[in-house]
């Protein structure tokens, strides 16, 4: 009819859909006000944006208040030890190209007790996004001194004020070898959040995402006033970097211009401490990815595995 | 056969008895500085017994250096090779003849009680006449020493026998060694030669030639001056066999188990396997994955078995100690994973080359809470293979991680056994991917077995949090302490209906008498040799040998109770009954029998020691004996 072929006509449509629901399990048993909420809501969102089945999408966390994560989501999860969520999500994705992978981790557990993970999962570069919940405090164990907390920080740890400088988290990931993804947002912008994730979702390697994150219960002060000062962040801007609705990234008062393919700025900014730089500080999609290496000679036949292991018998037969 | 060969076989004697004199079995070590070639000597050796139709038990003797300094008492480095008419299981109590390279290594041999009167020494005589004075007052010495200690004392020329043929003896001084074995054990030269060619196979036509001409040299020379001579009978095989040392059974196993990451660090004496592993996975679509840490190498593993990736471990004493959490997690997520823990002496960094049989409890109930999980132990190389194998079924037909243990003594041992016939069900896929049932929970733990079937991700419909806490069927995290109570038998029953499915072990000798022996892992020839010799001398001793030790075979009580007296022997440590401060009340058992006498109720006494040597048969007797005096 009308020289047009019926299916020409019609919307491709995917046989399954999954909406907000699909990613989201129970109820989120953190504090109200937790940080954790919006990244939580963030996460649903990119997953459902990119239509992640979820049978298909796997959580792993370490130990901590942001390791619940797995719980809440409707996906596979794994809530394994402290401080060991990078070997096992490595483990997960090295001989599974068909997995996306999301790595909940906090201050504590990837800075401090995993922090040797640390170095050797950005080194690997396998593709999973990284998301490091800072808060600046251990928060289930009540209140102890973290390896972000800021100096002079009051803790139950340390009563008259912690004496050991913090880490900065994003100078030393950039710091790491293959290091190929490097973002920073906050808990309090979700709009940025989202945008952030979405970005790193799209990364060949292992982005990795510090989120500033707010701590009603232990850290009230920290972020508390920043959060309502539209002056706090520092909206870094290019066009290969985090992508915004124009609307949107006018509400941000401070802006640098910053160029993601040049690591040395990046460091540069990721030193800037009178305010919070958010969005892209490196990024290199040229990098060698260990699931690459680990995935390369995936399925062989049973037949072939016989052969082969037969042959390599015969080499001892006398 | 080549010309060359065939000229030195047509040699008439010289000096030497042309008389063979027909033996049923030799123990020769050949011992060195580090470096100079003592362990290709004798794995050569060994190989080339093994093809003549000989039994053979090979074992390194390995200092903890890498590179002692030259001429040191403790940094004897070299082989110790038994081979005779029959079977051979162990390496067997002294050397009959040893090769030096120099006479100083000798010393930490003796100490080891290695050698006995009459044992032949062969050394390397170029000390007596060397620059430095020390040396050659220290060469003296020795000799008068040994001879005084009534061993068969022969200085040999090595060095300048060797310097007719290449300018640097050092390489090549052990192919001119193996060629005077060759002779005093009527070994096939044209065996020799190919034993060559596959030993620098990918070297140059040159070297290979050389060290040929060094093995005739070798032979010739002892042909000429050597008053003695031996003919060892091979014994009737009719299996075809392969012959490998415990890690490559292990590297091999492996691959034959349809496992495809191994994921380990580095640790002696269990990196050799990996070695091999990384050599070869990839014709079998494997991949060996070295992590940045023990805790790392477990957690990839435990990432991968969870992604339905049939997975290994490899590691030694002080991994496993660092292994310990995750190896909590992989029992209480029921995460299918094999562990292999290749021991070594204990505890901490211990004795890194060393044999020990240590790790047993910590194998069995080595992590905090309620840890039930299969613990099996290879008792001999062809078990290494073997038992990966079955240990793969196990760790997916339990939902469990499963401990191999193996030692350092299998690890390095090299003994033939009946070639594996490939089974293409080892290599089956361990999960179907399709959607999951609906209405099955991720831990439907089953009321009678308590066995559940795993999702996997992937599947539709089976998506579930994996978590380390106390959860419920849905793998929920549990508040309510009856879950906990509920989970912990649902874990636990799985290894009663396990142990079901295993049938009682075999008694070696009588079914009853006066002494039963019990041992596991590599002991196993050690103990059978010797519970033989005590047979023949009227003892009413028998023995039996436990492959699996968690849990036990059945029927353990009933076998002992049909004996006077029960008692394990083990390469690990337990207090010597006699010492004034050791008690009935305070005294500590080695760790097989502190396990039996929890599970059994028996009386069971033990003798176990940590000198860090392979035991041996005679030892063996004289423990019988002592028990039974």
């Amino acid at each position: 009819m009308f020289g047009l072929k019926a299916d020409a006509c019609s919307i491709p449509m995917p046989e399954v859909y999954y909406g907000l629901d699909d990613y989201a399990k129970s109820t989120a048993r953190w504090c109200p006000g937790c940080g954790g909420h919006s990244i939580l809501a963030a996460v649903h969102k990119v997953c459902k944006d990119k239509q992640y089945p979820p049978e298909k999408t796997v959580c792993v966390s370490g130990i901590g208040c942001s390791s619940r994560f797995p719980h809440y989501m409707g996906t596979y999860g794994f809530h394994g030890l402290h401080g060991r969520a990078f070997p096992v999500a490595c483990g997960v994705k090295f001989r599974r190209p068909d997995l996306h992978l999301f790595v909940i981790t906090g201050d504590g557990d990837c800075c401090s007790i995993g922090a040797g993970h640390w170095v050797h999962a950005i080194r690997y570069n396998m593709k999973m996004v990284v998301l490091l919940f800072d808060n600046g405090i251990y928060g289930l164990t009540k209140k102890q001194t973290s390896p972000t907390s800021a100096l002079g920080t009051h803790s139950n740890t340390h009563p008259r004020g912690s004496v050991v400088p913090p880490i900065n988290p994003l100078q030393t990931t950039l710091g790491f070898a293959n290091v190929s993804f490097v973002a920073q947002t906050t808990d309090w912008h979700p709009a940025h959040l989202q945008a952030t994730i979405r970005k790193a979702a799209d990364h060949p390697g292992l982005a990795f995402v510090r989120i500033v994150q707010r701590c009603p219960m232990y850290m009230k002060d920290l972020y508390g006033d920043m959060a309502a000062d539209p002056n706090s962040l520092v909206l870094l801007n290019h066009d290969q970097g985090i992508e915004l609705d124009p609307a949107i990234a006018k509400t941000f008062k401070r802006n640098l211009d910053h160029d993601p393919a040049d690591l040395r700025a990046a460091r540069e900014v990721a030193e800037i401490h009178d305010g919070i730089p958010v969005g892209l500080l490196y990024q290199n999609t040229e990098n060698m990815r260990y699931d690459d290496y680990g995935a390369h000679n995936l399925g062989m036949s049973v037949d072939e595995k016989s052969k082969a292991v037969d042959a390599l018998l015969e080499r001892y037969t006398i | 056969m080549d010309k060359h060969a065939l000229d030195v076989l047509n040699t008439t004697n010289g000096k030497g008895t042309s008389q063979r004199k027909k033996i049923d079995q030799a123990i020769v070590e050949i011992v060195s500085d580090s470096g100079e070639g003592a362990q290709k000597c004798g794995q050569s050796l060994g190989q080339i017994s093994a093809k003549m139709g000989n039994g053979v038990w090979t074992v390194e003797i390995i200092p903890a250096e890498i590179q002692p300094p030259a001429r040191s008492r403790e940094g004897a480095s070299g082989i110790r090779v038994r081979f005779g008419a029959k079977k051979i299981t162990n390496m067997g109590d002294h050397a009959g003849l040893v090769v030096a390279l120099n006479e100083q290594v000798l010393y930490g041999r003796l100490r080891q009680n290695a050698y006995k009167q009459g044992t032949i020494l062969l050394i390397e005589n170029k000390w007596a006449s060397d620059e430095n004075p020390e040396i050659r007052r220290q060469y003296a010495e020795a000799l008068t020493e040994f001879k005084a200690e009534g061993f068969d004392v022969r200085e040999i020329p090595m060095e300048t026998e060797c310097l007719k043929l290449v300018m640097d003896a050092r390489k090549g001084k052990n192919m001119w060694v193996l060629g005077m074995l060759c002779y005093i054990y009527d070994r096939d030269v044209e065996i020799a030669e190919k034993q060559i060619h596959q030993t620098f196979r990918k070297k140059s036509q040159k070297v290979i030639d050389v060290n040929i001409d060094l093995l005739h040299a070798g032979y010739h020379y002892a042909k000429e001056n050597l008053d003695f001579c031996y003919e060892i009978p091979p014994m009737k095989v009719s299996d075809e066999q392969v012959v490998m040392n415990g890690n490559e059974a292990l590297s091999l196993g492996i691959m034959a188990a349809g496992i495809e990451l191994c994921s380990m660090y580095p640790i002696t004496p269990a990196t050799s396997a990996s070695h091999h592993l990384a050599e070869h996975f990839e014709k079998v679509g494997g991949v060996v994955h070295q992590a940045e840490d023990e805790i790392a190498a477990i957690g990839f593993a435990v990432g991968a078995a969870y992604a339905g990736k049939t997975t290994v471990t490899i590691t030694s004493g002080p991994g496993i100690a660092l292994k310990t959490e995750f190896i909590g997690l992989a029992v209480m997520a029921e995460v299918p994973l094999v562990i292999i823990d290749v021991q070594r002496g204990g505890p901490s960094t211990g004795l890194p080359t060393k044999v020990e049989q240590s790790d047993l409890t910590a194998a069995i109930m080595g992590q905090t809470g309620d840890v039930p999980k299969i613990v099996l132990a290879a008792a001999t190389i062809e078990e290494c293979f073997h038992f990966v194998i079955l240990a793969r079924k196990l760790a997916e037909a339990f939902r469990t991680p499963v401990f191999l243990l193996s030692d350092a003594n299998l690890a390095t041992g090299v003994q033939p056994f009946k070639r594996p016939k490939v089974n293409p069900d080892w290599f089956a896929l361990p999960i179907d991917l399709s959607p999951w049932k609906e209405g099955i929970r991720a831990f439907d733990w089953s009321p009678e077995t308590g066995i559940s079937k795993r999702p996997i991700p992937g599947q539709k419909g089976g998506m579930y949090t994996l978590t380390g806490l106390a959860h419920d069927e849905n793998s929920k995290v549990a508040y309510e302490p009856e879950i906990n109570q509920r989970s912990s038998e649902a874990r636990s029953r799985k290894f009663a209906a396990f142990q079901k499915t295993l049938k009682p072990p075999t008694i070696h000798g009588d079914p009853e008498g006066d002494l039963l022996v019990v041992g596991w892992g590599s002991t196993l020839g050690a103990i059978d040799e010797g519970i033989e010799m005590a047979r023949e001398e009227g003892l009413k001793v028998s023995s039996i040998h436990l492959r699996f030790l968690f849990p036990f075979e059945p029927g353990l009580a009933d076998i002992f109770k049909r004996f006077k007296k029960v008692m394990t022997i083990e390469i690990n440590y337990s207090d010597t009954v006699g010492d004034p401060m050791i008690t009935e009340e305070n005294r500590r058992y080695s760790q097989l029998a502190w396990q039996l006498r929890a599970r059994t109720l028996v009386d069971i006494d033990c003798a176990g020691n940590v000198y860090g040597q392979p035991l041996g048969p005679g030892q063996v007797l004289e423990i019988i004996k002592k028990q039974l005096a």
